[in-house]
């Protein structure tokens, strides 16, 4: 399929484009398996000492906590694929979660797929504008973003000023979706895997997910190959603030206290959870399902340190550090990978 | 793109543009110094029209290069400066606290830090980098403090410790950045995460707050026989350092040189590694520096101390005129922004703005000073979006390539 997809894309250049696809693509397999690695060992580890730690319940509780990680992990990678960045997400989750469940409080008996809508839109509205920001100012989207992470923040301390949402008002039948599980295992880590199992098929099959990788591994070449660039970034940030806005209703269900705190400094971990996964931070490769697993990892050891009873005061150093692991090992790995396909086609040039 | 606005110095941009000579019509025309640049009159369609002097003396094409450039900077600084006294006119209009000297002494007192900081973040994004680090630079620098004090270590002893610190913080952005190739974006978003956890780390939970009077009034008292805050003093003293630096000496034009076109930097023979490593030491030295005031100021150590900060400095920066490109801006500009930014704070605190919410207007303010520069070539772009949708509806254009 993916050899099928380079041919029609180059065909003058076959031969070259296989060998140096397939070891890309071996390479790949070995990132992605390595987080597949690291994650195992580290679980192994922890339930030798602390046994606990892979109990039905931590189990349960761990997967439904990544839920919320991997689904903004999923919009973020679409925009880093694309050579951008969106740090607004934890903000916009943050003012989905309060102004979303909010409506518990004032229409009681509001139907719970219409506050999911709410969710979505708000994240929509704030996706929309970093995106045409990003598209139509070519501006770096570093700088938008920062400043929409702390414009949309600002906009939810006004909107909640001191109130909270709190577990009283929220309707049982919400509060038990990240609970309700089938065989142990919670249906909404079942939906949230298929959710991001179709967000994998759509960037590795579809013309316009591919064209998110042409534009991140060399945008000038994407924009002259006829790739509508602008609206490819538009609808990637579109994608990732609606997103970010579902993820803050899923958030509310499970933490059920929202003030004006909610999310924050969650573009850390997301990012974190991306560029562990796999995601090259320059952009142009990496896949939905190695972020998911980025963000499997990142929450495993945060629940880990939890369970070994090492203070939770960690886990940004963590998060941190591993954001710079990852990019420098990714670095490095592609360096290498460079000179290997040099060495290969030696004659072929450049 | 534009050569005259482009504040390369004359012997680097000669290297570049003696290379160039083969497409004289594109513009580059005032960068040759060949005699043909010198005799013919040099295409001026790019450049403002009123600079149009006769042939005559040396080197008619630099002079008029420099003084577009000067009346370029000039305008979006007289730009800043009027913004600064509305800033000014708008505070004592809504509050008659605004112009009162307790008033100003307060506010410059809260912007102090910020304003120290922004300063080498200057330097940073005018090479054509970022970092975003600064904040957790301080409050790990904050929380080290609070620390050794609670340790009893000597207060001079804790200071050197702390410019170690801010040393290694800055030396690790600027190794990652230069020497393994990482954008200074991924990584300093890394560090902004690893050294607020550390900060969280060094101190948990607790605050230390019983640092003795003679360091607190630092950060409360003026400096003799002045209304200025210590911090103030500092400021305007590195801003002279800084300014000096960057327009006057060869250090400060490779600064501009690597920002404007790191390749032509390094064809010209700078040390792009070097100095860019150099200033994302200096930024961390001085924001760990910054800890230190910030911490006497508010006479606690806490992990969190200035969170979020780095929006600020990068805001300021950027409104000062600074090119988030790099290759472009200048520390005057960076000081009116300084101005405006603690009065419109200091405005903002008057009015009974929920301070929590003040994100809002610095996040805007960001945008607007990224947006309003080439707010022109915006509605152009707006256009051609609009028309590269419609041409995508024709279906042939996908068929192509099949």
């Amino acid at each position: 399929m993916s050899t099928a997809l380079t041919e029609r894309q180059n065909p003058s250049s076959a031969p070259a484009g296989t060998i140096s696809r397939k070891l890309t693509e071996r390479v790949f397999r070995i990132r992605e398996s390595g987080i597949v690695a690291v994650l195992l060992v580290f679980v192994a580890v922890t339930a030798s000492i602390q046994p606990r730690f892979i109990d039905q319940a931590n189990i349960q509780f761990l997967l439904s906590n990544t839920t919320v990680y991997a689904l903004l992990a999923l919009g973020e990678t679409m925009v880093v694929i694309s050579r951008n960045v969106d740090l607004s997400v934890g903000s916009v989750l943050g003012l989905s979660a309060y102004v979303s469940t909010n409506l518990f409080g004032h229409h009681p008996g509001i139907p719970i797929p219409v506050v999911f809508l709410a969710g979505l839109g708000i994240g929509l509205a704030c996706g929309i504008g970093n995106g045409l920001m990003v598209a139509i100012g070519r501006v770096p989207s570093l700088v938008v973003t920062l400043a929409t992470l702390y414009i949309i923040r600002g906009i939810d301390i006004l909107i909640v000023g001191g109130n909270e949402v709190v577990a009283q008002t929220l309707p049982n039948s919400f509060i038990d979706i990240p609970r309700a599980n089938v065989l142990g295992v919670p249906y909404l880590a079942i939906v949230i895997a298929a959710v991001i199992g179709a967000g994998a098929y759509y960037l590795r099959s579809f013309r316009s997910g591919r064209e998110l990788y042409a534009m991140g591994s060399n945008p000038e070449a994407a924009r002259l190959a006829g790739v509508p660039v602008g609206k490819r970034i538009f609808t990637s940030f579109a994608i990732s603030g609606g997103i970010a806005g579902l993820a803050g209703v899923l958030w509310a269900a499970q933490y059920q206290t929202i003030d004006s705190t909610a999310g924050t400094g969650y573009e850390l971990t997301v990012i974190s959870a991306v560029v562990v996964g796999g995601v090259a931070i320059f952009g142009g490769s990496g896949s939905a399902v190695g972020a998911a697993v980025g963000a499997l990892l990142l929450s495993t050891i945060a629940s880990a340190l939890n369970v070994l009873g090492i203070s939770p005061f960690w886990d940004q150093a963590i998060a941190g550090f591993l954001l710079l692991v990852a990019i420098t090992l990714d670095r490095v790995i592609s360096l290498k990978l460079t000179a290997a396909l040099r060495q290969r086609s030696s004659g072929v040039g450049t | 793109m534009e050569p005259d606005q482009n504040p390369l110095p004359p012997d680097g941009s000669a290297a570049t543009g003696s290379a160039a000579t083969g497409s004289p019509a594109t513009g580059s025309g005032p960068q040759l110094n060949g005699t043909e640049g010198r005799d013919a009159p040099p295409p001026a369609s790019p450049g403002p029209p009123p600079a149009s002097p006769g042939p005559p003396p040396a080197s008619p094409g630099q002079a008029r290069r420099r003084r577009a450039w000067v009346q370029s900077a000039l305008r979006w600084e007289t730009g800043l400066a009027v913004v600064a006294v509305a800033v000014v006119v708008f505070g004592g209009l809504t509050s008659t606290q605004f112009l009162t000297s307790s008033n100003f002494f307060n506010l410059s007192v809260t912007s102090g830090e910020v304003a120290i900081m922004a300063l080498p973040m200057t330097f940073i994004i005018i090479s054509g980098e970022i970092d975003l680090s600064v904040a957790s630079t301080l409050g790990m620098s904050s929380a080290l403090l609070g620390l050794l004090w609670s340790k009893h270590w000597p207060m001079l002893v804790i200071l050197v410790a702390l410019a170690v610190l801010g040393v290694v913080a800055g030396l690790i952005n600027g190794l990652l950045v230069t020497r393994v190739g990482l954008p200074s974006l991924a990584v300093t978003i890394g560090t902004l995460g690893l050294y607020r956890g550390i900060a969280q780390i060094i101190l948990g939970a607790n605050t230390v707050s019983n640092f003795p009077a003679t360091y607190t009034t630092i950060g409360i008292n003026p400096v003799p026989h002045t209304n200025i805050p210590y911090s103030v003093a500092i400021f305007i003293v590195l801003a002279v350092i800084f300014g000096v630096v960057l327009h006057a000496t060869p250090t400060g034009r490779s600064v501009y040189a690597m920002g404007a076109s790191p390749e032509a930097a390094l064809f010209a023979g700078i040390r792009v590694k070097r100095i860019k490593t150099m200033l994302f030491v200096v930024s961390g030295l001085v924001c760990s520096m910054a800890g230190a005031l910030w911490t006497f100021r508010l006479a606690t150590a806490v992990w969190n101390n200035a969170i979020g900060l780095e929006l600020s400095v990068v805001a300021i920066v950027l409104l000062g005129g600074v090119s988030i490109f790099g290759g472009k801006g200048s520390i005057v500009g960076v000081v009116l922004a300084v101005i405006i930014f603690a009065g419109l704070l200091n405005a903002l605190l008057l009015t009974n703005f929920n301070q929590e919410a003040t994100g809002i207007v610095i996040g805007g303010l960001l945008l607007i000073s990224v947006f309003v520069p080439n707010a022109g070539a915006l509605r152009s772009r707006a256009r051609g979006l609009v028309r590269a949708r419609s041409l995508r509806r024709s279906p042939e254009i996908g068929a192509v390539h099949d």
